[in-house]
């Protein structure tokens, strides 16, 4: 009997793998898909665009150009892209400057109630987005940030600073502990130990982290339309100005999407590799 | 030079009301290779990070030569430490690893290529100077970790179980090398270890711990023959030394054995009150026609000794002893036999401390006294 069950069991599971491997693709494709279909889009003709859905057409780069020369509003797309780089960059930076030395204080050499610390810091992303809309709309007209890139790098700042402490505390608290110990007794001051230890160790989780505020402060909407529709505004709000409530735009607006998305796959592209690396040099057991 | 000197050293766990080192007064002199041993939990690697400066005192202090140390940070307390399981920075290359203090110290950088260097030729390193750690194997890394201690030429060493994981055979022949290198070198080393057997082999001293309380502080040879307690006749020694509770029963017996003791002054023990547990080391024990009845449980045949595990029958109990013989020896399992004293037996009082240590002697009843 048990000479049977044995290959029966396999059999089984094998067939149960197919199964949800073929599920797995399914679901896989029709997420993929409408990200497809932009790119498709992008390259065609506002005409083939809109005609019934078709796969062979004449690619052109028409929309592309017709996006990145003429200023659909008030917001061109060097503009937007600008802000959107600066914003996305500055704020980035200053939250790993911050969340650094924190994560830091909270894995290595915790302060007394060091979990309500993080429980506080995490809180602090309880409040729903609409809530806190009213009263930082009224304090950015009252410093005189509204339409200042200056106000979305503060907002961004804030909004990933928690999670950035999380993750960098988790990271941080991988590396062995006997590690930090024998740079301190080897002479390394406390800038030593961080800039020579533990900093390299933990750069993947670092670039993750990065990455996590790139992408996030990239792709920042609710703020971005609300405290600075004008000027100063980022690159979501630079493609929703390609819906025009005359004529065709599916394909302009394809184009337009396109170039919202090339920069963080591009950012996470590289970080993965970066990532990968750090994890295969064995810096994180 | 530099000795070190733990005075009255107190370390408390924070959540916690039993300290895990308790008032160790530890006298180490210069030059001197001292192991501190014990079971897991002893306080033996907290008692050496005390040393390392990585804990803090609750009270009492430590010495470095004649500088208190206790509230001096780790780095400037001119300390080497080998971790057990090495730390060493896997993003460094051994050089860099190995010359990563000497910058910290500001050394310029070909005073410390040179001295990586001479020290890479003392533990045959030179060819892994280049490579990662993850590049070498366990006993390499293990003498990189040794290195970057030695090339630092600091006044202490510290070796928090640096062997430990290492293979048998490995650990035996590093063992010897490490202690050779101390004698070389000839700087004060503090050694943790919670193998007896590297303690007594390495050690110039050894100082036994138990749940943060010094027991002893002897050379090897005088911890193994003259243990101040029960737990230190127990624990150094292997296999251990044969411990028999008897109680405060008067004449002393093992089962239905009587034991007497040698010498005039052990008349009024023998005659006393108190709770008394004798002790004597397996090579103390004779197996052959002695009064004591026993059953051979198992028998360890190692080539050059024997070890005779066997249970007698004591206070309704069925307890353990071992002997160590020379081969040959034809008994086997379930052979009953006749056991002598034929070595020193170590009576510990109530407490635990040792009273007295003598020759004893089985007699069964009934046998005439002294023939």
């Amino acid at each position: 009997m048990s000479a049977e069950a044995g290959p029966t069991a396999v059999g089984e599971r094998r067939w149960v793998n197919r199964v949800f491997g073929g599920l797995a693709w399914i679901v896989g494709l029709l997420m993929f898909f409408p990200v497809f279909w932009m790119v498709l889009n992008s390259f065609k003709t506002e005409a083939d665009a809109n005609a019934s859905p078709k796969l062979f057409f004449t690619p052109t780069l028409d929309e592309y150009r017709t996006v990145t020369e003429s200023a659909g509003g008030l917001l061109s797309f060097s503009e937007a892209f600008t802000n959107s780089i600066v914003i996305v960059v500055a704020s980035t930076l200053i939250v790993l400057a911050l969340a650094i030395p924190a994560a830091y204080a909270l894995a290595v050499r915790p302060v007394l109630k060091w979990r309500d610390v993080l429980f506080f810091f995490i809180s602090t992303k309880f409040l729903p987005v609409v809530a806190a809309i009213l009263p930082v709309w009224i304090l950015a007209r009252e410093l005189g940030l509204l339409n200042s890139r200056l106000v979305l790098i503060i907002l961004y700042t804030a909004i990933n600073l928690p999670l950035a402490v999380w993750m960098l505390r988790s990271f941080f608290a991988e590396i062995p502990r006997e590690l930090i110990e024998a740079a301190e007794i080897d002479g390394a001051s406390l800038r030593g130990q961080l800039t020579s230890i533990i900093l390299p160790m933990a750069a993947p989780g670092i670039a993750a982290t990065a990455l996590l505020c790139v992408i996030f402060a990239w792709n920042e909407f609710f703020y971005a339309v609300q405290l600075n529709p004008v000027e100063g505004s980022t690159m979501p709000i630079w493609v929703t100005t390609n819906v025009s409530t005359r004529g065709d735009f599916l394909a302009k607006l394809s184009a337009a999407s396109v170039l919202a998305c090339i920069p963080v796959v591009l950012a996470g592209w590289i970080a993965q590799k970066r990532m990968i690396r750090g994890l295969a040099m064995g810096a994180i057991k | 030079m530099t000795g070190v000197r733990y005075v009255e050293a107190t370390r408390t766990y924070e959540g916690t009301d039993t300290p895990a080192v308790d008032s160790l007064s530890l006298d180490i002199s210069d030059a001197e290779l001292l192991v501190l041993v014990g079971p897991s939990g002893s306080g033996k690697s907290t008692a050496l990070r005390m040393l390392a400066g990585l804990e803090p005192l609750n009270a009492g202090s430590i010495h470095i030569g004649d500088r208190d140390v206790s509230n001096v940070r780790p780095r400037d307390r001119d300390i080497a430490m080998v971790f057990q399981n090495y730390a060493l920075y896997p993003q460094l290359s051994v050089a860099e690893n190995m010359g990563f203090a000497l910058k910290q110290h500001g050394v310029p950088k070909e005073e410390r290529v040179t001295r990586v260097r001479e020290t890479a030729r003392i533990l045959d390193l030179e060819p892994f100077l280049d490579r990662k750690p993850k590049h070498l194997s366990g006993g390499q890394r293990q003498r990189v970790a040794m290195g970057r201690a030695i090339v630092r030429q600091p006044a202490v060493y510290l070796m928090d179980e640096p062997l430990s994981n290492l293979d048998a055979k490995l650990r035996v022949q590093t063992r010897t090398e490490v202690v050779e290198l101390q004698n070389r070198l000839g700087v004060t080393t503090v050694y943790v270890t919670h193998d007896q057997v590297e303690a007594m082999t390495m050690g110039h001293r050894v100082a036994v711990l138990k749940d943060g309380v010094l027991q002893q502080c002897d050379a090897p040879s005088t911890l193994y023959h003259e243990p101040v307690n029960v737990f230190v006749a127990g624990f150094i020694g292997s296999p251990a030394m044969n411990l028999v509770e008897l109680g405060d029963e008067r004449p002393l017996r093992i089962g239905d054995v009587e034991l007497e003791l040698d010498g005039a002054d052990l008349a009024a023990l023998g005659n006393g009150t108190g709770a008394v547990t004798v002790g004597f080391r397996p090579e103390a024990l004779r197996i052959g026609d002695g009064p004591l009845q026993a059953r051979i449980r198992t028998v360890e045949d190692l080539g050059s000794e024997m070890f005779v595990h066997v249970a007698v029958e004591h206070r309704g109990d069925s307890v353990p002893l071992i002997a160590k013989m020379s081969p040959p020896f034809d008994g086997s399992p379930d052979d009953t036999v006749g056991l002598q004293i034929a070595g020193t037996t170590h009576v510990f009082g109530g407490d635990g401390a040792r009273i007295a240590s003598t020759r004893a002697t089985l007699r069964s009843q009934g046998a005439v006294s002294r023939s």
